[in-house]
């Protein structure tokens, strides 16, 4: 019955083969035979400007030696590398690398044996690698319980505030807001100078920015467990809490008089700013380039305000973005050639370059001080901002990061909240409450396939 | 009457192609799904084990029931919508004169569309504050923004759905309506029937063959089809509204990697399918007349 067919075989692709696990950690293997060139496969969700810039240190590489020939390949956006990336482990035809991003990282790291451990790689070729040799933010999100990197930290970027300081002027505010209680007074000063929008979020990612950074940012837990850093099983959300109700609370009051505008998770923001509409932008430091070229006016970047009152505020905000996973599978003969790219790209020249044409923040202390030295951030104040952001304070257990599994389910859920409570459709004590809810059922169905 | 092949092997070659495409393409996979859905690996295949019921108790969980209560709904409207403006369309074109073959490929031509270029159209057409569609609902009151009301959202993809089906609808219902015998419907004229009983005890009873298999076609195209346009339209947004079982077991499945829950997910939707149908063929065919 062609019926029943079609009815199953939609469950289809998504049972490939389980594939038997292979050796996982490449021993030390020889370097290729001379003359003999190996192609490493990179794939990324590297597009546009982005693309280019990566294509930039991937051709440096592949002119320094000739050993390697490493080919960059665009996918898609993070969750297509993501599937595709799985897809490909499963068919075993993995890529050499893959650049898995920060929500995609629990999935990743918690099924041992997909992946070669950056800092086993390195050590198994002699290459100098330590968690400590990463700015504060970007290792702590990808560092193992054991403070170990399983993944190259790469591109990062974290949310700051844009502000339009021509509208900001014209209301007579003379520097942007450092607290949210601020924010909201400056949001009614502005609306009586006729400025109706103060601001608006990161479209795809305002779970990202109101939600996991907020409360980094501000010293408040986000999960159990350390935010999951020491345990899979009994995961629990703990976004239902005070500060985090108020803040959305915040969001809606703004909303609901058209002082805050965010349109859904597939409708981007960024024109919001540019075009003047909302004087002030909470988004991720990587837009900043974006944001240069389509902005008619003076604008500048601050911290994100924090909650007024709070003492523990500002505590640290963690990277967004990605990291480089090396693939199990592979023929031994690539290995020494992904340690060798890895390294080439977390050299101080590597890291610079990326960072001054991107908006992403280098990932590693030498990369900032190569652009200190250089001079670009007296020149580039605005990008300075995400560094200090990151770097604030030594993480705290609630700071390092969030190692969520499922995670990208879990923010849907919560974009789906946020909606609710600026369409005023629920409030936000029963927003998040429920988001809650729908979320522990999300890590209990992780932690029932994972946590073994 | 003696057997056409005296030959064992022919038979068996000649239904070959058949069979292997069936099985390559239905039946191994329904059998992968079946078996992934009584086990639990991580994203990756790896460590799989035997979870027994786990993966039925966790689709059972959350936002199931949300997405049964969407997906009857969806079915319900586009199956009762399209089939009533196709058939109406179909009178109405019946009854032209020379005009007939230009009216029917008007009619016809949004089924050659594809979903995903539909649907991206539609999304052009309704983009807040910016499309067309979209300005003229603003003018006529309507405060539009489909991202963030899910009403809005469900409304956009049951219209573009409409849109598509009717022209199927439309083609079977034309073909209908040419079978029926011109002295049948005559009989009726001179038996003093005017037009809407015409239509109502003679042509509608008629179509009964029609109709079923329309409403069959319609509610798998509801269920199974609609993958497309709600990807383009919503991604299954916002808060749940357009998430059908189909695009949730995609996104649990596709996105999520969790094969385990989208198998248990499939057997779910094939057994709710299966006795749909059931219940579908029984019923009608207690109503309808086959000549």
């Amino acid at each position: 019955m062609a019926v029943a067919a079609a009815a199953i075989s939609m469950g289809i692709a998504t049972a490939a083969c389980g594939s038997p696990t292979k050796t996982s950690a490449a021993a030390a293997a020889p370097a290729p035979a001379p003359g003999h060139t190996v192609d490493l496969n990179v794939w990324t969700a590297f597009s546009g400007s982005l693309g280019t810039a990566f294509d930039h240190l991937v051709s440096q590489f592949n002119a320094s030696q000739s050993q390697y020939r490493v080919t960059a390949v665009y996918k898609g956006s993070y969750s297509q590398v993501l599937s595709d990336t799985i897809a490909a482990f499963k068919a075993h035809a993995a890529p050499d690398i893959s650049q898995i991003f920060d929500a995609g990282t629990a999935t990743i790291m918690d099924s041992a044996g997909s992946y070669v451990p950056v800092y086993k790689l390195m050590s198994e070729y002699k290459i100098p690698f330590s968690t400590g040799s990463f700015i504060g933010g970007a290792a702590s999100y990808y560092e193992t319980s054991g403070d170990q990197l399983d993944s190259m930290p790469f591109n990062s970027s974290t949310p700051v505030l844009y502000y339009n300081k021509a509208e900001l002027q014209a209301a007579g505010i003379s520097t942007p807001p450092t607290t949210w209680s601020e924010l909201e007074s400056d949001a009614s000063v502005l609306a009586a100078h006729g400025q109706k929008c103060a601001l608006s979020s990161s479209g795809a990612y305002v779970m990202w920015t109101d939600m996991e950074e907020f409360s980094t940012w501000n010293g408040y837990p986000y999960a159990n467990h350390q935010n999951g850093y020491t345990g899979i099983k009994g995961m629990q959300l703990k976004i239902n809490s005070a500060p985090i109700v108020d803040h959305l609370a915040l969001l809606g009051r703004l909303a609901s008089k058209g002082e805050y505008i965010w349109n859904g998770v597939s409708t981007s923001t960024v024109p919001l700013f540019t075009n003047g509409t909302c004087a002030m932008y909470e988004q991720s430091s990587a837009s900043l380039n974006t944001i240069e070229a389509a902005a008619k006016f003076p604008f500048g970047v601050a911290e994100l305000p924090v909650v007024a009152g709070d003492k523990a505020a500002p505590q640290n905000t963690v990277v967004g973005g990605a990291s480089l996973w090396v693939m199990s599978g592979a023929p031994a003969v690539h290995y020494r050639g992904d340690a060798e790219f890895l390294h080439f790209l977390m050299s101080a020249q590597s890291q610079a370059y990326w960072a001054s044409n991107t908006g992403y923040v280098p990932v590693t202390p030498a990369g900032s001080s190569l652009l200190s030295s250089q001079g670009f951030y007296s020149s580039h104040p605005n990008d300075l901002v995400a560094v200090k952001e990151l770097t604030n304070k030594a993480p705290t257990a609630d700071s390092r990061g969030i190692r969520l599994g499922y995670l990208p389910e879990v923010r849907q859920v919560e974009a789906s909240a946020i909606a609710a409570v600026l369409s005023g459709k629920q409030s936000a004590a029963a927003a998040v409450s429920s988001a809650e809810t729908q979320g522990n059922t999300i890590l209990a169905q992780f932690a029932s396939q994972y946590g073994g | 009457m003696p057997p056409v092949f005296k030959h064992r092997l022919l038979p068996a070659a000649l239904i070959l192609p058949e069979v292997v495409v069936v099985v390559i393409f239905f039946i191994w996979p329904s059998g992968k799904a079946l078996l992934e859905a009584f086990r639990q690996s991580n994203a990756f295949g790896l460590g799989a084990r035997f979870s027994g019921l786990a993966n039925f108790g966790s689709a059972l969980h959350g936002g199931y029931l949300q997405a049964v209560e969407v997906t009857a709904t969806f079915t319900a409207i586009t199956t009762l919508v399209s089939m009533g403006i196709s058939l109406f369309l179909a009178v109405q074109v019946e009854s032209t004169g020379r005009l007939r073959p230009v009216y029917r490929t008007l009619f016809i031509w949004t089924y050659a569309v594809p979903g995903a270029i539909g649907a991206a159209l539609w999304l052009f057409l309704f983009e807040p504050k910016v499309g067309p569609g979209a300005r003229a609902l603003e003018a006529l009151g309507v405060h539009w923004n489909f991202a963030l009301s899910g009403t809005q959202a469900f409304a956009l993809v049951c219209a573009l759905t409409i849109w598509q089906q009717s022209a199927y609808n439309f083609v079977f219902f034309s073909a209908g309506l040419q079978s029926i015998p011109d002295a049948v419907v005559e009989a009726a004229t001179m038996d003093g029937a005017g037009p809407v009983t015409r239509f109502w005890k003679v042509v509608f009873p008629l179509l009964g063959p029609t109709v079923l298999f329309v409403t069959v076609s319609d509610v798998l195209a509801a269920l199974f089809g609609s993958f497309a346009v709600i990807d383009v339209i919503s991604q299954g947004g916002p808060g749940g509204s357009t998430t059908t079982l189909v695009y949730m077991l995609y996104r649990d499945g596709f996105q999520n990697g969790d094969v385990g829950l989208a198998g248990a997910e499939s057997m779910l939707l094939f057994v709710l399918a299966g006795a749909l149908l059931v219940v579908q063929f029984k019923v009608f065919n207690r109503r309808v007349h086959y000549r």
